[in-house]
């Protein structure tokens, strides 16, 4: 019984009874004891806190400062493929979106302002996720013949894989609206109907 | 018997067999669009063509009859391509409608060029285009000509099954063009038909236009419930989106091919007949219009049957069997209200008018079950009777299986029965003015929802299986009738219609033997 260890563990096992019902318990509750028991002492020039000051200013600084330089390097129009933070005040200034992000979904129209969309249900069939419900009905002009009367999409339930997008043969679903912040309320205000969808 | 080789496979069959049949026999399909196994050879679509050795020509093997020692290939290159050609030809004015087309996903042009096509377009000419879109051509068919690949099948349909005449081909050559003749509509029985043997989306069904994809559908085999020839079906129903149609499951029937039965046909009445599964449903079971759970109506009812069983007064229980229920279920309402109790007034044969008939399918008893319900309740009493003595009090307890009363004996009679009659209990699964009168009211599953056999005027027993769960508290009819055998405490021990059919087979001389193996997807006859 020499070694400290060991010791303590078994110190440990009989103050927690890890043999008992629930043991399971008692060994978590005896694992954080032996952690906490085994946590290095602070030496005197650490309880001073100063060397994590300097080197929490020191990186702090070293990133402010090479920012610095190479903005005024980008300035004289140098070193112009290296790039620096930039800071955007967001909500109201905005960042520029790549042209392939998809973002929230729209429904295209058609000149006289009606939905493309055929209700062919391809992206219905398509979608992972299950968050596109259409109920089709019989357009008043047969050369369209078939029109959504309604078109749901549950946003709290897409997961953004775009698939609907890929698979319209109408072009009439899109995710082009550069809309990131579609957060609610609620649940039920997070399921978009076609007029939501259309609306520009 | 000649003997010829298909794709290097032997096989005999009968003098005058075509190729397409005898290819059928060993498993290879031809893929074709004009034939049809019931109607007559047109041979126009040429798709079916195949090479025949020391033949110069490919031939049509849908009208070619085999000959002995005939050396057939199917898939040659030769004919892959002669494939691939008509294949285009066909599709030459066809419209790029898939997305908004109904048969989409059961279309054999699609089937056929993702099989057999795969070509890039060749075509420099813009699309003849019809002059009318799709349009109603009778109560249940749209046609959209433009989609028509003049296959004739439905021309064939109408002239040789139903012998309506309806359509024609008209004119000539880019211009020819499916249509009804002048002044013509098409609503005969049959109409419906029309649109399962369209092998594309030239003929629509105007009942499921729109409703769903055809491949959101989930299948289960049946039998029409309609009337006493027990066409065989398919019952197609949405699993997903039953709430997009009003919570409505079944989208729409099929007809089931049967060479005893029905051929591969139904009826109109039949193949519209299931808007009462889902619509107008009795959920719960009720006491004097009060919504009770199954433990207290049981309560009630068997208290009532108790009462009479121990003043002996069996006698004045009357009950109106159906010839809609299952030989399962009215086997279980023999046991326990002819045998068990004793002495009840049981019959099944309401006074119903007899329905539209004619000499194809459809029969005047619009019970599917009539047959079955004869072998097995037999009659000794006449339901005009048991209704005559409940509206004079002569009956305590009256057990209704799913009968309009008040459409069968009037409104006045509906009243006195149920001023004078104790326990009047309706047992069905629609609302109808019954329920108004009916004292006790029970919840019961309808043929899609339950599992059970039907015996039809040939005296065929037939299986249907159930395709979903039953909508709220509904019990199927010989589960309810146990559960009061139970309370009654002479239990009937029943755990499934299979148990009940065995006990059927068992009892009862005609069905002897027979299981529900034995009777299989398409039923069996009888014994005499
Ligand atoms: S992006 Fe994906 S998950 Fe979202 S609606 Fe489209 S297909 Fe469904
Ligand atoms: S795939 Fe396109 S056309 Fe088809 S239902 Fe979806 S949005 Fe409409
Ligand atoms: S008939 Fe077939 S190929 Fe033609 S539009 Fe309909 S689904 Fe498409
Ligand atoms: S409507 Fe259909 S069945 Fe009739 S000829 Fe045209 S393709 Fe054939």
């Amino acid at each position: 019984m020499d070694n400290p260890n060991q010791k303590r563990r078994q110190e440990l096992e009989k103050y927690f009874d890890v043999q008992g019902p629930f043991a399971f318990l008692r060994l978590a509750q005896m694992k954080r004891a032996w952690r906490q028991g085994n946590r290095r002492q602070l030496t005197w020039w650490e309880n001073t806190y100063i060397p994590t000051l300097i080197s929490g200013i020191w990186l702090t600084s070293k990133h402010f400062f090479r920012n610095l330089g190479f903005h005024i390097l980008h300035l004289v129009g140098l070193c112009k493929d290296v790039r620096a933070a930039v800071t955007y005040q967001y909500p109201e200034q905005k960042r520029p979106l790549g042209l392939r992000l998809r973002t929230r979904h729209r429904l295209t129209k058609r000149e006289d302002d009606s939905p493309r969309c055929v209700a062919c249900m391809m992206c219905e069939t398509v979608c992972p996720a299950r968050c596109i419900e259409i109920t089709a009905a019989e357009h008043p002009d047969p050369n369209i013949e078939k029109y959504p009367a309604e078109f749901i999409l549950d946003l709290g339930k897409c997961v953004y894989c775009g698939f609907c997008v890929e698979v319209c043969p109408e072009d009439a679903i899109r995710m082009d609206t550069g809309i990131l912040n579609t957060s609610e309320y609620s649940r039920e205000s997070m399921i978009y109907n076609k007029k939501r969808l259309m609306e520009e | 018997m000649p003997n010829l080789t298909i794709d290097g496979q032997q096989v005999d069959v009968p003098v005058g067999t075509t190729i397409i049949q005898a290819a059928r026999k060993l498993g290879i399909s031809i893929p074709h669009y004009c034939y049809h196994p019931a109607l007559p050879v047109a041979g126009n679509c040429r798709i079916c063509l195949v090479e025949v050795e020391k033949q110069p020509k490919l031939q049509i093997s849908c009208y070619t009859p085999v000959a002995e020692g005939m050396i057939v290939r199917t898939n040659s290159p030769k004919v892959l391509e002669a494939r691939q050609n008509v294949l285009e030809f066909l599709l030459v004015n066809h419209p790029l409608d898939c997305p908004v087309c109904d048969q989409a996903g059961e279309c054999k042009l699609q089937d056929y060029y993702m099989k057999h096509g795969l070509y890039d377009s060749r075509l420099a000419d813009v699309k003849i285009k019809k002059e009318k879109k799709a349009f109603a051509i009778g109560r249940t068919v749209m046609l959209d000509q433009e989609r028509c690949i003049l296959c004739t099948r439905c021309v064939r349909f109408t002239e040789n099954i139903t012998k309506t005449h309806e359509f024609g081909v008209f004119n000539r050559g880019d211009h020819s063009q499916l249509d009804l003749y002048p002044g013509r509509k098409l609503d005969n029985n049959y109409s419906g038909n029309v649109v399962d043997i369209c092998p594309v989306g030239a003929l629509t069904d105007r009942d499921f236009r729109f409703k769903c994809r055809v491949w959101y559908l989930e299948k289960t085999k049946s039998v029409c419930p309609g009337c006493s020839q027990g066409c065989n079906i398919t019952v197609e129903w949405d699993k997903m989106r039953p709430h997009i149609q009003k919570q409505a499951r079944v989208m729409r029937l099929k007809p089931r091919f049967n060479s005893e039965v029905n051929d591969y046909w139904i009826c109109d009445k039949g193949r519209y007949n299931y808007h009462f599964i889902d619509e107008n449903r009795i959920v719960h079971p009720q006491f004097n219009k009060e919504s009770i759970s199954w433990e207290q109506a049981m309560d009630i009812l068997a208290g009532a049957v108790n009462s009479l069983k121990i003043s002996k007064r069996m006698n004045r229980i009357g009950v109106l069997a159906s010839a809609q229920l299952t030989n399962e279920d009215l086997f279980v309402i023999k046991k326990l209200f002819k045998d068990t109790l004793g002495g009840a007034l049981v019959d099944f044969r309401v006074p119903e008018k007899p329905g539209e008939s004619d000499e194809f399918l459809m029969k005047a008893d619009k019970n599917p079950n009539t047959a079955g319900a004869e072998i097995i309740l037999g009659s000794d009493t006449k339901p005009q009777q048991i209704v005559q003595k409940a509206r004079q009090g002569e009956i305590d307890l009256l057990y209704v299986f799913g009968h309009d009363l008040s459409q069968l004996f009037g409104k006045e009679a509906i009243y006195q029965i149920s001023k004078n009659v104790k326990l009047f209990v309706f047992q069905g699964s629609n609302v109808n003015n019954t329920c108004n009168y009916a004292h006790l009211i029970l919840p019961s599953q309808v043929y899609a929802e339950k599992e059970g056999t039907f015996t039809n005027c040939q005296s065929r027993v037939q299986r249907i299986w159930p395709a979903f769960q039953p909508l709220g508290e509904a019990r199927a009819d010989w589960e309810i009738l146990s559960l009061l055998s139970e309370r009654l405490g002479s239990a009937l021990n029943f755990k499934d219609p299979r148990s009940i059919f065995n006990e059927i087979a068992a009892t009862i001389a005609p069905f002897a033997e027979l299981t529900y193996e034995k009777i299989g997807d398409k039923g069996t006859t009888l014994a005499k």
